[in-house]
């Protein structure tokens, strides 16, 4: 089954919505508690980085008996480095995220532990791709 | 499987309307046949359907206090948001004194149990290498609702016995050693809650409660408001807890008396789910302790007590002044070596919101569920009995529901059928065709 969701940049009161949904439907389907545990963090993050860094984008899901597949698409600034985005405590988040709790640079590091597969691409002044894999037994 | 539940529907003053389904924080509610329905597993015993029931429908199974009769030694443990139902009292003891007047032979106050577990909380925090946050237990709908929709942070959860239970197990310890024996001796819980009537005849996490009975705090309200009149001068010095016990009836109370520094208080079910959700996300790391109060107001808001949780917690604070001026406690002797605070049964996920045990079936539906959802009205009128638009849609999926018992989708099919009438009214058999 596929889902799709659309995420507002800068409405820091709905992030999460979207993780939060597939969260419930990895429930309601019976996956493993860890498992969507491990979905919610990895999807949470990127979805989160989605509104603070690159105000909003899509995100679209495929889900079968074997895996989820997670695709988040947005147009921001796009990131310049990936390897040194991936060290944790790098961060570029403004000010006002920061202020927030966000931006402790923990993102991308937490959400390649949470995945079994994540896929980066990124084109300075396009967006950024992210695409996380995690399997279900 | 027998209905663990204390939230029952009384049938006949039950209306159909829709207020409990939409309030309901975990959709155990629909309405069929005219009448609420609670989807008994679903149900996590939080009281928020009869807080909300204007026709008083919902009401909790509590025991009658005649029940006392049939012990020997007949001992009434409060829970401390008795204290602030009756208006203009701040001395505890009057209070106390009413509990005995009514029939209870002994008062042992669970705001003493609440102590007890307040140090071997701050014992667990100290020595705990276990997940962050460590997630309080005291609140029994919280728990049960970690064991459904949260089943990943039970190893969270702080695995001691609540001040109820441990104020059971102090009592009857108590009484054991004066030479009573164990059947003649009667503990009774005075609750502001539903959850806790449940968990007390039910219990999940230990072999066999201590406590023999519930009793709801506003059933005897009337007969304690008597007695306290009554009696207003001649009153005993029963209070065996300070203020720092008391406290833990209201949101805050058990972080404060434990002097834990770095915790989030919450009360009220929606903010405690979207916490847990929090904590889920790993949101919370840095959290030490997490205290989940179900109700609004916490205990002090609980569904069984008769007075206004915002006008409880300002009593609250006459109390703990009048009490910071008259200090003086009883001094009972309990046995406190050996009593035990652990868990004796390990805490167990309930799945119940899977759709099928089988994966590739639970996909398939929850595409048909998705499906449906796409062609409601999306308007979450709750007039098909379900409480939103996306519940219709789980419940037709689950063969629970039609699609024509939406209104909309009844009544579109309706005028699809009258139109293909009136269509079929207008063609003539061609013998007759002019």
């Amino acid at each position: 089954m596929t889902f799709h969701y659309d995420v507002l940049g800068d409405e820091f009161t709905h992030a999460g919505v979207a993780s939060s949904k597939v969260k419930k439907i990895l429930k309601q389907l019976g996956v493993p508690a860890e498992i969507v545990r491990k979905v919610a963090i990895a999807m949470y993050e990127a979805e989160i980085n989605m509104v603070i860094h690159a105000n909003g984008g899509v995100i679209d899901g495929d889900i079968n008996e074997d895996r989820i597949y997670i695709v988040l698409k947005d147009e921001g600034p796009g990131i310049e480095d990936i390897k040194l985005a991936m060290k944790a405590g790098y961060s570029t988040a403004t000010a006002r995220a920061r202020e927030m709790g966000f931006g402790a640079g923990m993102g991308l590091p937490n959400m390649k532990r949470h995945s079994d597969d994540l896929k980066i691409t990124s084109e300075v002044g396009k967006g950024t791709v992210v695409e996380i894999i995690v399997f279900l037994s | 499987m027998v209905k663990q539940h204390s939230v029952y529907l009384d049938k006949d003053r039950c209306t159909g309307c829709t207020d409990c389904i939409k309030r309901c924080p975990t959709e155990a509610i629909r309405v069929r046949n005219k009448k609420a329905v609670i989807i008994d597993e679903r149900c996590i015993d939080c009281g928020m359907c009869i807080k909300v029931c204007k026709n008083m429908a919902k009401k909790a199974k509590a025991d009658d206090v005649s029940i006392i009769n049939q012990y020997k030694v007949k001992i009434a443990i409060p829970a401390p948001s008795l204290y602030t139902q009756f208006k203009g009292i701040h001395n505890v003891n009057k209070i106390l004194m009413a509990l005995k007047d009514i029939g209870f032979d002994e008062v042992i106050e669970v705001a003493k149990g609440a102590e007890l577990v307040t140090e071997k909380t701050k014992e667990y925090i100290k020595n705990n290498s276990r997940k962050q946050p460590i997630i309080s237990s005291a609140c029994p709908a919280v728990v049960k609702v970690v064991q459904s929709r949260f089943p990943t942070l039970i190893p969270n959860i702080l695995p001691l016995l609540s001040p109820k239970e441990i104020t059971g197990r102090m009592t009857r310890t108590h009484f054991l050693d004066k030479g009573y024996k164990d059947e003649d001796i009667g503990v009774f819980f005075i609750s502001p809650c539903a959850a806790k009537i449940t968990n007390s005849r039910y219990p999940t996490l230990i072999e066999k409660s201590e406590v023999d009975g519930v009793i709801s705090i506003k059933d005897i309200y009337k007969s304690m408001v008597k007695a306290i009149k009554k009696n207003d001068h001649h009153y005993e010095h029963l209070r065996l807890s300070s203020n720092r016990g008391m406290f833990w009836a209201a949101p805050g109370g058990e972080v404060s008396a434990s002097k834990t520094i770095n915790y989030v208080a919450v009360d009220g079910i929606e903010n405690v789910i979207r916490i847990l959700e929090m904590i889920e996300d790993n949101e919370l790391n840095n959290v030490e302790y997490v205290e989940c109060l179900a109700c609004t107001g916490g205990c002090l808001g609980g569904p069984l007590t008769v007075e206004n949780p915002f006008v409880s917690r300002c009593r609250m604070d006459k109390l703990s002044r009048y009490h910071k001026n008259h200090p003086e406690t009883r001094d009972i002797h309990f046995v406190l070596e050996s009593l035990d605070y652990a868990w004796e049964k390990p805490l167990k996920p309930k799945e119940v919101l899977r759709l099928d045990e089988d994966i590739s079936e639970a996909i398939k539906k929850m595409e048909e569920l998705e499906r449906i959802y796409q062609e409601l009205p999306k308007i979450n009128c709750g007039s098909c009995g379900s409480p939103t638009c996306k519940a219709l849609a789980e419940d037709i999926v689950l063969k629970n529901a039609n699609i024509e018992d939406c209104i909309f989708m009844l009544r579109k099919e309706v005028g699809q059928l009258a139109e293909r009438m009136v269509e079929l009214a207008e063609k003539l058999p061609r013998s007759i065709k002019e």
